[in-house]
């Protein structure tokens, strides 16, 4: 009886190192540790030349500035050639007046895809879902965005994750709902009975209660 | 290669790169400091010139070698 094995794949999970790659790109060939140091907002696309795909590499493009200064850079893929690529990036600046300026890796062996969990064969087996990982300056996988083919991507929601993944970062609090920067923030709640008494009575904080307290940064 | 097109002459890019490290040794952060590109386009650049003859490494820091400074003057 043939013996059939199947290779099992471990993918990302949040906090947790991001997997490594070497892929070459429409900029250059490039290293995950290439961007160590750095936010990285790797993202999937399933093919080029698509219509959602456009319009979202348009929103990206307009992001980009914004994920600057937020020090993000912004790396898309799909399994797609460079050929493919170049052609595309170049048709979209000819028609809208749009530069891409970020690279995109073309995937044609799969191996970025494979090891990120990309491709969904119920969705399709040929094509990547619109993935969104937001990977930090240690390289360690903050958030995970799965989009279905159908449903371009909210460039405000990425914009949004990142300042409340750098607001938490820096001061040591979590974000509520629908959070902006500007807003409360959530302030962790007490590990014990003594703490929560004593939250009760800092004026400082807003407290519904003693485990929902936030306060102004 | 991305520094250098495939007629083998520099690119943009390569230029600017080549030119930020023709008076000294600089750190990968220097080049990308100097030439206004991004961090991943510099380490990546680099991980293709130093193999290739164009840039000698220095510990940490990078180079042009003769090869490297040839094809600038050119």
């Amino acid at each position: 009886m043939e013996e059939v094995r199947e290779a099992v794949v471990s993918l990302p999970r949040l906090g947790e190192p991001a997997p490594d790659f070497k892929a070459v790109t429409t900029h250059v060939t490039v290293k995950l540790e290439d961007f160590k140091g750095s936010w990285l907002v790797l993202f999937s696309h399933p093919a080029d030349f698509t219509p959602v795909c456009t319009t979202e590499f348009l929103a990206f493009a307009e992001i980009y500035p914004e994920l600057q200064k937020r020090g993000a850079e912004l790396l898309g893929l799909s399994i797609d050639s460079l050929s493919s690529h170049i052609a595309w990036v170049r048709n979209i600046e000819e028609k809208t007046g749009v530069k891409i300026p970020f690279p995109i890796i073309a995937d044609l062996d799969r191996s970025v895809s494979t090891a990120y969990g990309m491709v969904h064969p119920g969705q399709s087996k040929t094509e990547t879902v619109r993935c969104v990982f937001i990977i930090d300056p240690n390289q360690i996988v903050r958030t995970i965005l799965y989009y279905p083919l159908t449903t371009g991507r909210n460039m405000d929601e990425i914009l949004r994750i990142i300042d409340a993944l750098q607001t938490t970062d820096a001061n040591k609090v979590a974000t509520p709902a629908n959070w902006r920067p500007g807003d409360k923030v959530v302030v962790p709640p007490p590990t014990t009975q003594e703490m929560a008494e004593e939250r009760l009575k800092q004026k400082e904080y807003e407290c519904v209660d003693w485990y929902l307290c936030k306060k102004k940064l | 290669m991305a520094c250098i097109s495939t007629d083998g002459t520099l690119t943009e890019s390569g230029l600017k790169m080549f030119r930020a490290m023709v008076s000294g040794p600089v750190s990968p952060e220097e080049v990308a400091q100097s030439t206004g590109l991004p961090m991943y386009r510099v380490r990546g650049g680099l991980r293709d010139l130093v193999p290739a003859g164009f840039v000698v490494q220095k510990g940490d820091k990078y180079q042009l070698a003769e090869k490297g400074a040839a094809m600038l003057k050119k």
